[in-house]
């Protein structure tokens, strides 16, 4: 991907700051604002169904086991219609998920991403620092660290293919999410689905447009723990990536790299638009280290 | 398929670890293990070098078993330490006869006050390259013999034996008392011309030659391991900047590194001649090869970079961990007119004002926590630009790349600012951990596991590179004004002050 468009090309002065809303510019003129905001707040007496919504994601986060709307009625000594209601705004939010097959319910992902959860971008490129370094010098190619940004791939770290050529740092990039190895393995685990039917653009031949199709890919990514893309981005192009975990299993970004098709995928047939063998363990070896670093349970 | 691989053993301040490398110089394994830091009295900081010793074998079995290979799987090891850690022990049991003093431990003080009442803190620099200060192991021997019963008299004896970690770690796997020519230039005892301890400077530190171990080159085989390691060569010691600067490969004059983590240090190559410097950095060999000539370098050591990151961490307590700051100073465009001189101590190189106390300057109602953020980041950049400016004006040669290494320099911001105000390209390489590899190396090199300084090259590679991108005209004020805010730290310390 190397100085491939112009998209990436100076890129890098972009801020990659702009994951943390909390830390938004202060505004000078807001001092004044200080004198005169004192207005009194009338505090209202507890909502009933938020205290009851609130013992119901205590108890699911209490134990490992899901549980069903009966044994919830009874543990908390409330109608069952009542906690169904409950549970379905919940799922409705995405703070809890029911079971296909067993109709029980768990905590939901987007729960996990509020709070204490959300990983600085700045955070995860040192934590990753060493080994995506090894990763660049084992498989001789550039590597890169993604996070999801409004659908699409910010590129936090960029490791340099290791062979002194003159290459741009392309850190602040912004990547298609559905045309990128990175992308895909964000999309395929991201508990809060930010594909955009709407703005799946074909950038090559072998981009994947069809949203259908693309979600049966992202399902299989999400089986296999690995992604990538062949010429879907760039024509000559393959990238290869895997997710980074951290210490409750959520994806807070992906590793990868990226090259020439040459040589990335194998040499004759059918060999020749799948990435090499030796290639994807590197990047899930790489992968793997990272997410024990944050504390992962090793898979 | 044996001797694949060389273990590199880096005795840190706060941990030792192993690294074992392939031969593209590429990580293999990494373990890594604390050690507590004992601190007896306010200024003074000791470890336990049993305890040093128990844990490096602990890390070099545990880098092995990671991988599942054996001894027999390395070439060789090499040794890189923290730097003017002093221990001394009786030769016949091995058992150190005091805690380690370390190189930050400040008891000596008052000594080192008094060797300088009795012509100024540089009467040995001709001879040893350093100022008089509490760093150097010269005068923490002294302070032992002095205050440790019994020791003086055993030491003239050779009954009782001084190293630094390096000959420590040396003598407990081959029973070898020696040392190489980096540690023995932090000790203050050593001619940089001869290379060899200097009758002059012991007799004015008060050191027996009997105690001292012999100076050798910084790759060579010293000796071959007993016990657990049994035949496995060590084949190199080299001080953890100097090994960095090896492992960064800065073979020639005029190349030089940095390493950033809680305190910073420019090394510059200055070739087989030792350049003494005018401007208050210290003059150091850089490395020996074998029988090589050796080479030598100028220092620059910045005490507060990564530390100021951490005490707006957890003293300030506006980020949670150390790379939030970049997120934080991203909030802003610029520092707002705000500079932060973290003279905490005093300031070092090229100033040396221990009457200087930190400063924040140019604060007005507009500055947010976004601006102190960038400010404490733009702190180690002008830092560095006035230790690079004296290094300039000592040597004679302009530096024209910054090769950097160490856990700051996974900051895009500091990185490209740094580039900014030197001017210069900052450029790092794709083995951050250059430390072992420069012991790696240094090994490698000596049983012949690598053939010459060429190949290394050839293993160094660009990991990321920023250029400058300021303009001259923005890069003269800001720096015009961090000088204005460095003149106000000084004089703050008053005779009366505790
Ligand atoms: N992303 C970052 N931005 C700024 N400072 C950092 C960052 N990551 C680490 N640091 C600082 O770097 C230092 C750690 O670097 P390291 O090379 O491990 O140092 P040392 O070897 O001296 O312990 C700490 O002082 C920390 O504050």
């Amino acid at each position: 991907m190397d100085g491939r468009n112009g998209r990436a090309a100076g890129a890098d002065r972009t801020p990659e700051g702009v994951g943390r809303a909390a830390w938004s510019k202060v505004d000078p003129a807001s001092f004044d604002n200080v004198e005169r905001g004192c207005t009194v707040i009338r505090m209202p007496g507890p909502i009933q169904s938020i205290e009851r919504a609130a013992a119901i994601l205590r108890l699911l986060a209490s134990g490992a086991r899901k549980m069903g709307v009966a044994e919830l009625a009874t543990a908390l000594g409330l109608p069952k219609g009542t906690v169904r209601g409950i549970l379905r705004t919940l799922q409705h939010v995405g703070f809890v998920e029911q079971s296909q097959d067993t109709g029980k319910y768990q905590l939901g992902a987007a729960l996990f991403h509020i709070g204490s959860s959300y990983l600085d971008v700045n955070e995860l490129r040192t934590r990753a620092l060493n080994w995506s370094d090894s990763l660049a010098a084992r498989s001789k190619e550039s590597v890169r660290i993604g996070t999801l940004h409004e659908g699409q791939v910010l590129v936090v770290h960029h490791v340099f293919r290791p062979d002194n050529s003159s290459q741009v740092l392309e850190v602040g990039a912004l990547l298609p999410a559905h045309a990128s190895a990175l992308g895909k393995v964000l999309l395929a685990n991201d508990p809060l689905d930010q594909l955009d039917d709407a703005g799946l653009v074909g950038f090559t031949p072998a981009t994947c447009t069809d949203p259908e199709r693309l979600r049966e890919m992202l399902a299989e990514v999400r089986a296999r723990g690995w992604a990538s893309d062949v010429e879907e981005m760039v024509e000559g192009e393959v990238s290869v990536a895997a997710p980074i975990r951290d210490r409750r299993g959520v994806t807070v970004g992906a590793i990868g790299i990226s090259g020439p098709i040459e040589r990335l995928c194998g040499m004759t047939g059918e060999d020749a638009r799948t990435p090499r063998v030796e290639l994807v363990s590197y990047v899930r070896e790489a992968a793997r280290a990272i997410s024990r670093d944050l504390g992962a349970i090793p898979w | 398929m044996s001797h694949r691989y060389i273990a590199a053993i880096d005795q840190g301040t706060t941990s030792s670890r192993c690294i074992v490398f392939d031969e593209a110089g590429s990580i293999v394994s990494v373990a890594q293990k604390e050690h507590r830091q004992i601190f007896p009295k306010p200024g003074w900081v000791e470890h336990d070098a049993e305890e040093i010793w128990a844990n490096v074998l602990d890390v070099v079995h545990g880098a092995l078993q990671k991988m599942s290979i054996t001894v027999h799987d390395l070439a060789a090891v090499g040794i890189t330490n923290q730097r003017e850690t002093t221990v001394l022990w009786d030769a016949e049991t091995g058992v150190p006869v005091h805690n380690a003093i370390v190189w930050q431990d400040t008891r000596t003080d008052q000594l080192v006050r008094e060797l300088a009442a009795d012509g100024g803190q540089d009467r040995f620099r001709a001879k040893c390259g350093l100022p008089l200060a509490t760093y150097f192991a010269g005068p923490k021997i002294r302070w032992l013999l002095d205050n440790v019963p019994g020791v003086r008299e055993r030491a003239e004896r050779g009954e009782v034996l001084f190293g630094t970690m390096d000959t420590w770690l040396i003598w407990k796997l081959t029973g070898r008392h020696v040392t190489d020519v980096t540690n023995a230039s932090r000790t203050m005892l050593m001619d940089l011309a001869t290379l060899d301890w200097d009758d002059e400077l012991l007799a004015a530190m008060g050191v027996p030659r009997a105690m001292l171990p012999e100076i050798r080159s910084s790759a060579e085989v010293y000796g071959h391991a007993t016990g657990t390691l049994a035949g496995l060569p060590v084949a190199s010691a080299l001080g953890d900047q100097q090994a960095a600067l090896f492992g960064q490969t800065c073979y020639a004059p005029g190349e030089g590194k940095c390493t950033y983590g809680t305190g910073s240090f420019l090394l510059l190559n200055t070739g087989e001649q030792p350049v003494q410097s005018a401007n208050g950095l210290l003059t150091t060999v850089g490395y020996k090869i074998g029988d090589q000539p050796a080479t030598y370098a100028l220092e620059g050591a910045i005490a507060v970079t990564g530390s100021l990151v951490q005490w707006f961490r957890d003293n300030m307590g506006l980020i949670a961990s150390a790379p939030e700051i970049e997120t934080l100073a991203r909030t802003v465009e610029d520092n707002g007119g705000c500079y932060f001189v973290p003279a905490f101590a005093g300031l070092f190189a090229p100033h040396w004002r221990g009457d200087a106390r930190g400063v924040i300057a140019g604060l007005t109602g507009y500055i947010t926590k976004g601006h102190l953020a960038r400010a404490v980041l733009e702190a180690t950049a002008w830092q560095t630009r006035e230790v690079v400016d004296a290094m300039n004006a000592d040597s004679g040669v302009e530096l024209t790349t910054l090769r950097v290494d160490g856990g700051m320099t996974a900051n895009n911001l500091l990185m490209q600012f740094l580039s900014d105000v030197l001017d210069v390209p900052v450029v790092r390489p794709i083995i951050a951990e250059t430390t072992c590899l420069g012991a790696a190396y240094a090994a490698g090199l000596a049983v012949g596991f690598w053939p010459n300084t060429d190949a290394l090259r050839e293993n160094w590679h660009r990991a990321a590179e920023w250029l400058p991108s300021m303009e001259a005209g923005v890069r003269e004020r800001g720096y015009r004004k961090w000088q204005k805010a460095v003149q106000r730290t000084m004089d703050w310390i008053d005779e009366d002050d505790e």
